[in-house]
């Protein structure tokens, strides 16, 4: 067993873990973030996407030994305390962006992702920026719609609100 | 599926690691940023006794100026490929190829390095650091040596790296003056390229005076058109120059038949796609 610390959602987690436990399984099986789905297991459909230090990985091709020390978002940290969507959740939920929803978790980390690079990708540029995410329902159109809307959103909050507005959770510590 | 079990070790040094690969035995392997070996992993079509983790070894990472060339880390990620400076100046080659390795995800963890080590004649690197003719800086037990990409890549799969040697940086001349481009044909997003042509040509005036062409899985290994190469030189900078010496890109390679293409399929593709990355590697 290799011991590994990480903080998921604002919460440090500390764990004896085999090496072989991918981060995945980690996140699902031992803290319960099962927002976080397993889709194709084989590095292709992204709907494990989640944020490793602020850039996405498919966390089903990460080793959690790989990610100790980091700090790592999935979709359940996103929405604020008091349980408001992301700009990026909203979206999607006004655009019907999804239709079995099971890509969205992936789909919205991805999203998460480009935008922090891009604030304002064209439709091409979200294309392609979400090309490790599939979905096999909506044939995409919503998605990217809903992804521009979100960057429309975040861009406008950003200019309207001082920087002190983003609230970041408190770091609790926990040991399962 | 889960992968076997292995034991890790997470040096923070080059000779750290070499030491850990060296007592983890003939079954050690390394992992750079994974996104070739845990899917092998999973698949169980890999199975090493011991993992030695370089993702903190501090000195392996980024991009530096090293005179006439660049200095890569192995283990400098894609994605910092892409953001760097330097290699957006120096090696657009690079950038560019970057750019189309697999998708957002894989590139933040996948890395230079471990793209080259892995030498899948498939991969973008591969054939892209044969066309720069990159040198391999390797670390082993028994002290550092250099490998020059001709010789680094040795079968499918396979480098010229022992079991118990680390890629440690990788070395590409600055080209200054010359005009690149990677043309890369595949099906889908993120999928490997069906073939792959990795340009550097240098002009003067109308005539091209030296061209260095590298297809990407057209052989088990990245392989250099040589018959593209000698056509070139000497030659006007036109499109019927570029078009004729692409009909020698296929000579000499020996592309596979799979689900995907055939080798008619890819000889036909490693013609027109290296007339197109000449095209635009020359500017017309």
């Amino acid at each position: 067993m290799t011991h590994i610390s990480m903080t998921v959602d604002g919460v440090r987690y500390d764990d004896d873990v085999e090496p072989r436990t991918l981060l995945v399984h980690h996140l699902r099986d031992k803290l319960g973030k099962i927002g976080t789905v397993v889709g194709c297991d084989t590095s292709n459909c992204g709907a494990c996407t989640v944020l490793m230090g602020g850039n996405s990985v498919k966390s089903c091709t990460v080793l959690a030994v790989q990610a100790s020390g980091m700090d790592i978002t999935t979709v359940e940290g996103l929405a604020g305390r008091d349980g408001e969507m992301h700009p990026v959740q909203q979206a999607f939920h006004e655009t019907h962006a999804l239709q079995c929803g099971y890509c969205t978790p992936g789909m919205i980390m991805s999203a998460v992702d480009l935008l922090a690079e891009n604030p304002d990708p064209t439709d091409a540029e979200i294309r392609d920026g979400l090309e490790g995410n599939l979905c096999r329902c909506t044939g995409y159109q919503n998605i990217v719609k809903a992804v521009r809307e979100a960057g429309e959103t975040m861009r406008t909050a950003r200019h309207a609100t001082p920087e002190t507005a983003s609230a970041h959770a408190t770091r609790d510590e926990v040991t399962t | 599926m889960i992968p076997t079990a292995f034991d890790y070790s997470r040096p923070t040094g080059v000779d750290e690691a070499v030491h850990a690969l060296t007592d983890g035995g003939e079954d050690a392997k390394v992992l750079a940023g994974g996104q070739s070996l845990i899917p092998m992993l999973r698949l169980r079509f890999a199975a090493p006794s011991m993992l030695v983790d370089l993702g903190s070894v501090d000195e392996m990472r980024g991009v530096r100026d090293d005179g006439d060339a660049l200095v890569i880390g192995a283990m400098t990620t894609h994605a910092e490929v892409l953001d760097d400076p330097l290699i957006r100046a120096q090696a657009p080659l690079i950038a560019q190829a970057t750019a189309t390795v697999a998708d957002r995800q894989v590139r933040h963890m996948g890395t230079f390095g471990g793209s080259l080590a892995h030498a899948d004649p498939a991969g973008d690197m591969p054939s892209v650091a044969t066309a720069l003719d990159a040198t391999f800086e390797i670390a082993g037990p028994s002290g550092r040596r250099s490998v020059p990409a001709s010789e680094f890549f040795v079968d499918y799969l396979t480098s010229a790296l022992e079991p118990d040697e680390i890629l440690v940086s990788v070395r590409v001349p600055k080209l200054a003056g010359w005009g690149t481009h990677y043309e890369k044909f595949n099906r889908v997003a993120q999928a490997w390229a069906l073939v792959g042509v990795a340009v550097a040509i240098r002009r003067s005036n109308g005539t091209i005076d030296e061209a260095r062409v590298a297809l990407t899985n057209m052989s088990s290994t990245p392989v250099r058109a040589h018959g593209v190469e000698e056509a070139l030189v000497g030659a006007p900078a036109t499109d019927e120059s570029m078009a004729a010496a692409g009909q020698h890109a296929a000579e000499g390679t020996e592309p596979t038949s799979d689900v995907s293409a055939s080798a008619d399929y890819r000889t036909h593709l490693a013609t027109v796609l290296t007339r197109r990355a000449l095209g635009t590697a020359a500017g017309i």
